[in-house]
């Protein structure tokens, strides 16, 4: 449960005081916080664990751990529900 | 491309083994921490690829598996409750309390839902401000900062309709407390890498020479694990006990100062029992007083609860290194991932998990 998935920050906003952002992970993107990598914008790839960007890294680290990572199907929490979208949670 | 990097990731594997059977002179028994590391290992059979003698056993390092008993009772009498709306992680759906998991409570009509991150609570508090949502915030210290920036949340923006079940744990102690054991056969660690990307790893230092232990802080691929072991190997070869970092271009020695700093602002350290191991002194996280009005224990006055575990289940020893999954007449039997007796079965981080869900149970005494 402590693993971390890289992604790239696409775009990056504020949500009622909190800094976040768009993260491509493979072909999926999710919102994730940045509060905890202040250092990181647009074009940055960050370690994202259940919604948060603990850490940077970079790109060729980022791809290389997504690869292993979809080969060892740990990529799971990212298929949970959006909450929020009007979509019911699974 | 993808190939062409799976050959060069398969050679630099074998020369990594290669140079720990050149180092390694004599029998040595090293610990992966975290369960990602347990399962890397057992899918890709790294365990089988070392040299014999060199044997790695599995640590305690699954959240999900170590919540007791009580505290996952306490979740589903909450989750039960008309007025919840229930909110965990997914991996925690399928875990059996005394009674049922909370699959098996959503089934019957309880509201509870999965979330990708503890943030998600603060929308469902926002949109149903006459319901009580609940997180169940489990997890390591990799967690903390995210259940906590949750709890600080909702203090400041007022959500009084949202309270979190804690029960989290911490990998130092955990560690010191196998160390402690009379029956301890662990003589190095692959330390926690996103544990201490939060946390940094000062704190394995004083438990490295107080024990005379090399602790290497690795990562999550097979690369990382193997030169993690080679790292601990040499420590282990060379009579050296430091704390060494594999996993250096994620962390550093200090952490993310910034995420602990919200962490310790909403929880501070506590005593926190362990399914499998039993209470070990401070080592878990519970809410400041200050966040009080955020503690689903206090909300709803769930009470301790009675709770048995299954007189045959040894994964308190598993967890502890002293015994793998192969030793338990159970596991494979009438212990599977559907039918867990225990800790370790429970989720897919967990030991005997992995090794049933790479079809270990088939093959008898498959480990060095």
């Amino acid at each position: 449960m402590c693993l971390a998935i890289p992604g790239k920050i696409i775009s990056a906003f504020e949500q009622r005081g909190l800094p976040m952002a768009r993260v491509q992970f493979g072909p999926i993107t999710r919102e994730a916080c940045l509060a905890y990598t202040p250092e990181a914008g647009v074009g940055d790839y960050v370690l994202v664990h259940v919604g948060f960007a603990i850490s940077c890294v970079n790109a060729a680290e980022a791809e290389r751990t997504y690869r292993a990572l979809e080969e060892l199907n740990q990529l799971g929490e990212l298929e949970a529900p959006v909450v929020g979208g009007g979509g019911e949670a699974a | 491309m993808k190939y062409l990097d799976e050959y060069r990731d398969q050679k630099l594997a074998q020369q990594l083994v290669e140079e720990i059977r050149r180092v390694q002179t004599r029998a040595w028994v090293i610990m992966e921490v975290c369960g990602g590391q347990t399962h890397s290992i057992v899918k890709h059979g790294l365990d089988q690829m070392l040299p014999p003698g060199l044997e790695l056993v599995h640590g305690p390092g699954c959240p999900v598996c170590v919540t007791s008993l009580e505290m996952i009772d306490k979740a589903h009498a909450i989750a039960r409750r008309p007025d919840v709306i229930f909110c965990s992680f997914g991996d925690m759906l399928r875990v059996p309390g005394s009674n049922g998991d909370l699959f098996t409570l959503k089934a019957q009509g309880a509201d509870v839902r999965v979330v990708y991150t503890p943030l998600d609570c603060l929308k469902l508090a926002r949109q149903f401000p006459q319901k009580q949502v609940v997180f169940f915030a489990i997890g390591f210290e990799t967690t903390a900062p995210a259940n906590a920036m949750l709890v600080a949340r909702a203090r400041a923006e007022g959500l009084s309709n949202l309270s979190v079940l804690v029960s989290h744990v911490m990998v130092p102690p955990a560690i010191a407390n196998i160390l402690q054991s009379p029956h301890n056969r662990v003589q190095g660690f692959l330390g926690p890498g996103h544990v201490c990307a939060i946390m940094g790893y000062r704190e394995y230092e004083p438990i490295a020479s107080r024990f005379k232990v090399p602790i290497v802080i690795t990562g999550f691929e097979p690369l990382d694990i193997l030169q993690g072991t080679l790292m601990t190997v040499r420590q282990l070869e060379r009579g050296e006990h430091l704390v060494e970092n594999q996993y250096a271009r994620i962390l550093g020695r200090d952490g993310n100062p910034g995420a602990r700093r919200v962490v310790f602002e909403v929880f501070e350290v506590s005593d926190r029992k362990w399914r499998g191991v039993g209470a070990i002194p401070k080592s878990g996280y519970k809410l400041r007083w200050e966040y009080r009005d955020h503690d689903a224990e206090r909300k709803f006055e769930v009470k301790d609860v009675d709770t048995m575990e299954p007189a045959e289940c040894i994964s308190g020893q598993i967890l502890k290194g002293i015994k793998k999954p192969h030793d338990c007449p159970a596991f494979g039997g009438v212990c599977t991932p559907l039918h867990p007796l225990g800790a370790t079965m429970v989720s897919a981080e967990g030991a005997c998990a992995a090794y049933y869900a790479y079809g270990r149970h088939l093959t008898q005494g498959a480990h060095p």
